[in-house]
């Protein structure tokens, strides 16, 4: 157990590193940055003293630099304007388009980000949970063919359209207001009861939203493991020594077929993260989507390249948890692997 | 000792038939069982797909959707970019066979346009006594067929100086349902163009990790895992961010398709791999491999089409998310832009609330999605299941 983590752990180093490197040159992609632009439409205005601050902004956040020192400045190993001060020094960078350090705008999204997802994840196993196990016990049933279609359905449907709809029957009929994870008046307030209570009112909607595609892919694994087991000679057995039906349900193949759930931990990451980032936008959340998007199209590179990293580490980090909780779960997965070859 | 002797001096009696022996004499095949038995995998695949009703009618349908980009233009009652001053967000016009009971095929009738000054509405009421017929087979607005050809000719247009607008129009009066048929040319090409390109990427690298392993293996892995970890959208999002504004809109149509392609090939060359796997260690593989076979004929000839079908059920499944992934992208305004048309761009459209309200139709977009993205996942549901007919 203790060699199967360290190996783990070591090869997410390398994984960070290649994915940071590669955040950045998809960052920097695009030609010009943010400064250039700024100073191009300084320059047309004959704004002279601001083109100097720029140019000075310009050598402070070594954007003056060739690429590679430029990530290398942005990582913490090479040595910038201000000493070593990188990702590796916990240093975010700077905010051109906020002009405030990148961890200063990102902090306030963070909480709501997480909580987001973390929502999400709890509705899609509370939903899948109970549903798959229903269609894979009454398979062809009535039951199970109209959840199956909403499921497909569910799949089918643009996430972004659903969300204007809901969005839309909920202010009218709910009279919930439009947009944002609570009510206008509450924002910037203290945490109160009220406060709480307008967030859960107005949190349903994106949960429901992203969770529902998750929801819908959970529900066929689980279906088809949980048929899969119940096919076996254990459940058979079980049932001819005259063991209960929910008892030997829950019992035995349950527990074999609930690996899908904890497996997708590390495969429900990146989607509930693309999904929510996508629903977030439209729904105006204080999360850090939109944040990104925002970044993305003025070319703040510290900033967007600062989200991503941070996007994809909560994913890696992620699906090392969900590794790690597999192989606690399932002795077999331990055993497997290496020490058979 | 006595008993072969006595054999010898009485020999067994027994029967041998003089005629030359053919093996099969006892189990001859009817003509039926020889059809069966004998049948090709794909033909075998073919009676196992055609029992799957819903995968036949999605393909079907498919096959219609695919069929329509050929004739786009005639198909549409108006041109992509005619403009009706006169029925600006006009909603759909319902279309009738029978006006007081008696029957005059297709027709619709025309609105009268009234403006509410209260609310700043362009109200449109039918009016029941203009009636319009369709025309079919007729000449209407005039397009160039492909980009190429000049024509004029229409499967069906509205009556002379009427207006057909079937899905309602948009906010420059342009018809709904000619956009989303031209539309319809962009979304379903760009699933196929980016599918091809995971596809090469996923057999070429997913057959190398697989056949040769080793550290081929483990960096094609780390590869995968890497891109894999990627948040898809943000991904789209920045990379699409990288095209750079000066393309024209053809070029940006290719490079989105070349993004959705990157991204999508890990899951390919993962299952590539997989199969390569177990398969190089059968037989037939082995014994290629002791004739002298190169890897490349290795795997080309005799490891890939032992799973060729898995292969484009696989494939078929992925085009759905691309399709998804472009009208997401074009609705974010960092995927395709006008002139260039998609379900995408339509949509992009239908952005906030008061279209919900008060033009729902612009939504309307959305159910080609729908329905090509079911058709696509039942096609290849079926496909999958009969890619393996031996079960």
């Amino acid at each position: 157990m203790f060699t199967y983590l360290t190996h783990r752990i070591l090869i997410m180093i390398p994984t960070i590193l290649i994915i940071s490197f590669l955040t950045f040159l998809i960052i920097q992609a695009p030609p010009g940055d943010y400064l250039s632009n700024q100073i191009s439409e300084l320059r047309s205005q004959g704004d002279t003293a601001a083109l100097d601050q720029i140019e000075f902004l310009r050598h402070e956040y070594s954007l003056d630099r060739p690429f590679v020192e430029q990530y290398g400045v942005w990582i913490g190993i090479l040595e910038g304007p201000n000493g070593f001060s990188g990702l590796l020094q916990g240093n975010l960078g700077h905010s051109f388009e906020f002009d405030r350090p990148v961890s200063e705008v990102v902090s306030g999204n963070i909480a709501f980000t997480v909580l987001l997802n973390f929502s999400v994840v709890l509705f899609t196993w509370i939903m899948a949970f109970p549903i798959g196990v229903y269609s894979a016990t009454h398979q062809y049933s009535w039951g199970d063919h109209t959840l199956s279609f909403v499921g497909f359905l569910g799949l089918a449907t643009p996430n972004f359209l659903l969300a204007l709809i809901i969005m839309y029957f909920a202010n009218v009929h709910f009279g919930t207001s439009i947009g944002g994870l609570m009510a206008p008046e509450y924002i910037n307030q203290p945490w109160s009861w009220d406060k709480l209570l307008s967030v859960l009112e107005h949190l349903w909607i994106p949960v429901v939203i992203i969770g529902t595609s998750g929801t819908a892919g959970m529900i066929r694994r689980l279906r088809a493991n949980l048929l899969d087991e119940l096919q076996k000679q254990y459940v058979v057995t079980g049932r001819a020594k005259g063991l209960p039906a929910t008892r030997l349900l829950i019992k035995y193949p349950l527990r074999v077929s609930l690996n899908p759930f904890i497996a997708d931990i590390g495969n429900l990451l990146p989607t509930l993260i693309s999904g929510s980032a996508l629903i977030a936008m439209i729904l105006s959340l204080p999360t850090l989507g939109p944040l990104l998007v925002q970044a993305l199209r003025s070319q703040d590179q510290y900033l967007a390249g600062a989200l991503i990293f941070m996007l994809t580490l909560l994913t890696v980090v992620g699906m090392f948890i969900s590794d790690i909780a597999l192989s606690v779960l399932d002795p077999r997965i331990r055993l497997g692997g290496k020490r058979l070859k | 000792m006595t008993d072969s002797e006595t054999k010898k001096e009485t020999p067994l009696q027994h029967f041998v038939s003089k005629e030359p022996f053919d093996p099969y004499a006892t189990e001859v095949m009817t003509p039926e069982q020889e059809r069966f038995f004998m049948a090709s995998q794909w033909r075998i695949m073919w009676w196992k797909f055609r029992r799957h009703k819903l995968a036949v009618i999605s393909a079907i349908v498919l096959l219609f959707m695919y069929g329509s980009i050929l004739i786009s233009e005639v198909l549409a009652p108006y041109h992509l970019n005619t403009r009706d001053r006169t029925h600006i967000y006009a909603p759909p016009q319902g279309l009738h066979l029978f006006h007081e009971g008696s029957f005059i095929g297709p027709f619709v009738y025309g609105y009268d346009y009234k403006l509410d000054m209260e609310n700043l509405q362009r109200v449109y009421t039918p009016n029941n006594d203009n009636i319009q017929r369709l025309r079919f087979f007729c000449m209407g607005d005039s397009y160039e067929f492909w980009g190429a050809v000049e024509g004029r000719f229409h499967l069906f247009c509205p009556a002379e100086n009427g207006s057909l607008y079937l899905l309602g129009t948009d906010r420059l009066g342009r018809d709904q349902l000619s956009r989303i048929i031209y539309g319809t040319r962009i979304s379903l090409t760009i699933g196929l163009v980016g599918v091809i390109i995971s596809f090469v990427f996923g057999i070429v690298l997913g057959g190398m990790a697989g056949y040769f392993g080793g550290w081929v293996d483990s960096a094609v892995q780390r590869l995968i895992e890497i891109i894999r970890s990627f948040p898809e959208l943000p991904l789209w999002m920045a990379l699409s961010a990288a095209l750079p504004v000066t393309w024209s809109p053809i070029l940006i149509y290719l490079g989105i398709t070349v993004i959705l392609g990157l991204i999508e090939w890990p899951g390919l060359a993962r299952a590539v791999r997989s199969k390569l796997l177990s398969l190089r260690e059968e037989d037939f593989a082995v014994a290629a491999v002791l004739m002298g076979a190169s890897p490349r004929r290795v795997i080309s000839r005799h490891l890939l089409p032992s799973f060729a079908s898995h292969l484009i059920a696989s494939v078929t499944l992925s085009i759905p998310g691309m399709i998804l992934g472009e009208t997401v992208l074009s609705y974010l305004g960092l995927g395709l832009r006008p002139p260039i048309t998609s379900w995408g761009v339509l949509l992009n459209e239908a952005q906030n609330f008061d279209i919900v309200a008060i033009y729902p139709w612009l939504m309307l977009p959305v159910a080609p999605v729908m329905i090509v993205v079911l058709a696509l996942s039942f096609f290849g549901d079926g496909l999958r299941d009969a890619a393996d007919p031996y079960k």
